[in-house]
């Protein structure tokens, strides 16, 4: 039975269960002269009834459905050829394909090889049986769990208790979710970097000067052993950063201080949402904007001044992401300086200082840090940043400290690496890991640094 | 003691001058910041709506075709395989060359041929097989031309190039012209563009794929993020105990807040689909992606909404002797949802502009169908601009922009659905 009809089978087994429990719990009493009798709203009794009923099912049902494919694939690998069994995974993987396709009827059965044919009868059996268990036991779970529920009702019964800590816990998980979620991260991330490192000596990868990833793919293939060094993507990725936030940081700056100091309410309310449409805009389409818009744009306008400019220039990329950095740095400047006492702008105004005085030596100074963190988030929202280098950003690793020449980025080479084909088992693909390893880790330290200095600085104000 | 004062009137006098132009100029500064910033608002959209509204027109042409036996169905038979196996290509170069009945050359005819989009031949099949009883007779039917005419058309193919740079010759062009009088080939409303999914000839290529892949990858995402993500503002605000464990949390939400997305795209490719064995593709995978990715901005955004209910509601509720849960269920949520479905609609619409994480999973193939569920393999909207952008052929740079019109539009809808539910709905205590 399929996954969908089981949980609707368990959904009804639940609204029965509410009802047997509700009325049960009413019986119990003898029925509605007795209800204050009972300890809870009969309606909990339900509740309670529905969720030992459908609980069990659905826990069991989701542990099933995440174990029944590879439980079934490695008994199903016996068929693989003996030489094969010692090969890489991504055979197995080919091997598997096959045997699915064969299975499911897309690929005609007397077209495979003999093991995939003996393979795939099996697996279809394997699936009947585990489809018909799973149903079986879900289904005797559920009515036994109400029938245990059903039985336990009585006057006494601490039934809203039992569900509401019940739902105490759920919200627990479901806040537990963030935790589970970095801490997959770290963990997929880390293990697929540790079995590259196994390939390709860390120190190489930090610091070697040559990244060309394409690895040979048999053995007898002469050239392209592949070279892992990552400092010509660190270069590059640190140049396009620096370019967008000297876009973004003066722009970005400069707007946060008229928009909080200068302008009028009506000049702002319409002023700040139109920047902030900036931020609201897809960053592909930036990233398109910066290819064909910027790209040739930067390029006519250097062989104007007989420059030499790639199509792919870092200067492209840069820009287009300055601009969607602007609205970033402009609203947490903002904030920071709406955050500066009155009292300090009011002191320096009775020292004869002018505005604009009084902003650059007490507003500025005194908003500098919460400013700095501002700024250290928009970098490392820049150096995460991937659509705008994978559409505007070059391929190829230059060492290069020109913006007019083409660089290449962590993200790019990321993307590029993971899509198309791939083989899990060559350090090209783990390469990709690594490299989110590195990205993961430098913007989690800044954003921690970051959210540090503002969490401080709010604190010296409140 | 006069004389110091006086000297250092002077003094500030003679610096006032420079101070007010410094005063004036460091305004003027921010000004031009802000107006810069503006500008490039307007300069994004004009730059891309300049190109990409050409792409709702497109060239047709109509043609009068002849159903002839001897090219459908040679036997007599109307057997289906037969009208289904026959050369429909040939009926529209009939067509074509009693239009030019002076193209002789068997180049001349195919590049004369190629004016007309490859699905015409689809087209006329699809009709015979529907109407058989057609075969023998004469029919006026309307077709997509090809991209380069279609460009032509346009104005985006320059006549005055020299010919070898322009993709289509001078003879084309003759042709054109001719078809334009003979034909009735002009610009119609492209109803294709809407109502079609992905194909290699920029001419027959539409969204709806695309967007009937967004539609299934943002629905996962909604009904998985927006319960958890208030169940864990709910918990956070109204139950966590102050202590560690609780500030771990919500230092880890602030975090994975500014985690790049592209992060969690390793995330679903090295877990969901590699550990778990998720089909690769599919819109369940990328909601459960883009999940992860929404989370945090929709428990940030519940949390301020459940912040911004009174203390006093909930002194009430416990006073008549409701528990934690009831009041939370019965009384704070229900004041807290529009804040809530405010931050959803937020969260939906960066999730419906997010690339990268879906690059990782796969949904960049090149896929024709329009996807019926969530485990078929689909693309998103943004991803299907990603891949346009990369085509070489220049009709799909207006296709590109188009579709950033289309995407465009829906995060305006989805923003300011946002803006009049808290205009609506939002309460001030």
């Amino acid at each position: 039975m399929p996954y969908a009809v089981l949980f609707l089978l368990i959904a009804a087994l639940a609204i029965v269960g509410y009802w047997v429990g509700k009325y049960r719990a009413l019986a119990v009493v003898g029925g509605g002269k007795g209800i204050r009798q009972l300890h809870s709203l009969p309606s909990y009794y339900g509740l309670l009834t529905a969720l030992w009923a459908a609980l069990p099912c659905v826990l069991v049902l989701i542990v099933w459905g995440a174990f029944q494919e590879t439980l079934v694939t490695s008994i199903v690998k016996r068929h693989l050829p003996a030489g094969q069994l010692t090969t890489a995974a991504g055979q197995v993987g080919l091997f598997m394909n096959d045997v699915r396709n064969v299975a499911s009827g897309a690929v005609p059965r007397d077209t495979a090889s003999q093991p995939v044919q003996a393979a795939a009868d099996d697996y279809r059996q394997l699936q009947t049986i585990a489809a018909t268990a799973r149903t079986g036991l879900v289904l005797a779970l559920g009515v036994v769990g109400l029938w245990l529920a059903r039985r336990r009702i009585t006057a006494t019964l601490r039934a809203r208790n039992a569900v509401e800590s019940l739902g105490e816990k759920a919200l627990l998980f479901c806040s537990l979710i963030a935790i589970f979620v970095t801490v997959g991260i770290v963990l997929s991330v880390l293990y697929e970097s540790i079995l590259f490192f196994k390939a390709v000596a860390p120190h190489k990868f930090l610091f070697g000067l040559s990244w060309s990833p394409q690895t040979a793919m048999r053995a007898d293939q002469v050239g392209s052993s592949g070279s892992f060094g990552a400092v010509p993507l660190f270069l590059g990725t640190a140049m396009i950063s620096g370019i967008a936030l000297l876009v973004a940081v003066p722009i970005g700056l400069y707007s946060a201080i008229y928009l909080s100091e200068y302008a009028g309410p009506r000049f702002r309310s319409w002023a700040k949402p139109l920047l902030e449409i900036l931020a609201g805009i897809p960053t592909v389409v930036y990233g398109f904007f910066a290819a064909l818009t910027m790209g040739p744009a930067l390029r006519s306008l250097g062989e104007s001044m007989g420059l030499q400019v790639a199509s792919e220039s870092a200067l492209a990329a840069g820009l287009a992401m300055g601009i969607m950095i602007i609205p970033f740095v402009s609203s947490l400047a903002d904030d920071m300086i709406t955050a500066v006492p009155q009292s300090l702008r009011d002191g320096a105004y009775a020292l004869g200082a002018t505005r604009s005085e009084t902003i650059k030596q007490v507003v500025l100074r005194a908003a500098l840090p919460g400013i700095v963190g501002g700024v250290l988030l928009a970098a490392s929202r820049a150096i995460g940043e991937t659509m705008i280098v994978v559409m505007a950003a070059g391929l190829a690793a230059n060492m290069t400290a020109n913006p007019l020449e083409a660089v290449t980025t962590v993200t790019v080479q990321i993307v590029t690496l993971l899509t198309g084909d791939q083989e899990f088992d060559s350090p090209k693909t783990l390469a990709a890991f690594a490299l989110g390893l590195v990205l993961f880790v430098v913007t989690l330290t800044l954003n921690f640094i970051a959210l540090y200095i503002v969490r401080k600085y709010r604190e010296q104000y409140e | 003691m006069s004389k110091s004062v006086t000297e250092t009137r002077a003094l500030v006098e003679k610096t006032l001058r420079r101070r007010y132009w410094a005063e004036r100029r460091f305004r003027a500064y921010g000004l031009v910041a802000v107006l810069l910033g503006i500008l490039f608002v307007f300069f994004l959209f004009g730059s891309i709506i300049s190109r990409g509204y050409t792409a709702f027109e497109q060239a047709n042409l109509t043609l009068d075709i002849f159903y002839d036996p001897a090219v459908i169905d040679p036997d007599g038979q109307r057997s289906p395989d037969a009208l289904a196996s026959a050369n429909y290509n040939t009926l529209v170069r009939n067509a074509l060359r009693e239009l030019f009945p002076d193209v002789q050359e068997r180049a001349d005819l195919r590049a004369l041929s190629q004016m007309v989009s490859t699905s015409a031949a689809h087209e006329l099949q699809a009709r015979v097989r529907a109407h058989p009883e057609l075969i023998g007779h004469h029919e006026k039917r309307r077709f997509l031309a090809a991209a380069d005419v279609d460009q032509l058309l346009k104005g985006k193919i320059d006549r005055r190039q020299p010919e070898e740079s322009r993709g289509i010759s001078d003879r084309q062009i003759a042709w054109i012209d001719h078809l334009q009088q003979k034909a009735g080939l002009r610009l119609y409303f492209n109803s294709g563009f809407l109502t079609k999914g992905d194909s290699r000839e920029p001419e027959q290529a539409g969204v709806l794929g695309a967007v009937v892949g967004s539609a299934y990858t943002l629905l996962v995402t909604l009904l998985l993020s927006f319960p958890i993500g208030v169940a864990a503002a709910v918990y956070l605000e109204e139950f966590a105990p102050r202590n560690r464990w609780t500030d771990l949390i919500e230092v880890n939400i602030n975090n994975l807040a500014a985690v790049p997305s592209i992060v969690f795209g390793l995330l679903g490719l090295a877990m969901f689909l590699n550990f778990f064995g998720l089909p690769r593709s599919a819109p369940l995978v990328g909601g459960l992606v883009l999940t992860l990715l929404t989370l945090p901005t929709i428990i940030i955004a519940s949390r301020a909404a459940l912040k911004s209910v009174p203390p006093s509601i909930r002194e009430a509720a416990l006073g008549i002797g409701a528990s934690k849960l009831q009041m939370v269920a019965h009384h704070v949520l229900p004041l807290a949802m529009p804040g809530m479905l405010t931050g959803a609609i937020i969260g939906m619409a960066r999730a419906l502009g997010e690339t990268a994480p879906l690059l990782m999973i796969g949904m960049v193939a090149f896929i024709v169908d329009i996807p019926k569920g969530i485990n078929d393999p689909a693309t998103a909207l943004p991803v299907q601009i990603y891949l346009w952008a990369d085509s070489p052929e220049r009709a799909f740079l207006e296709r590109t922009s188009a579709a950033i019109i289309v995407l465009l539009a829906f995060l305006i809808v989805m923003n300011a659905g946002a803006v009049i539910l808290r205009r609506r709905f939002e309460r001030r205590w």
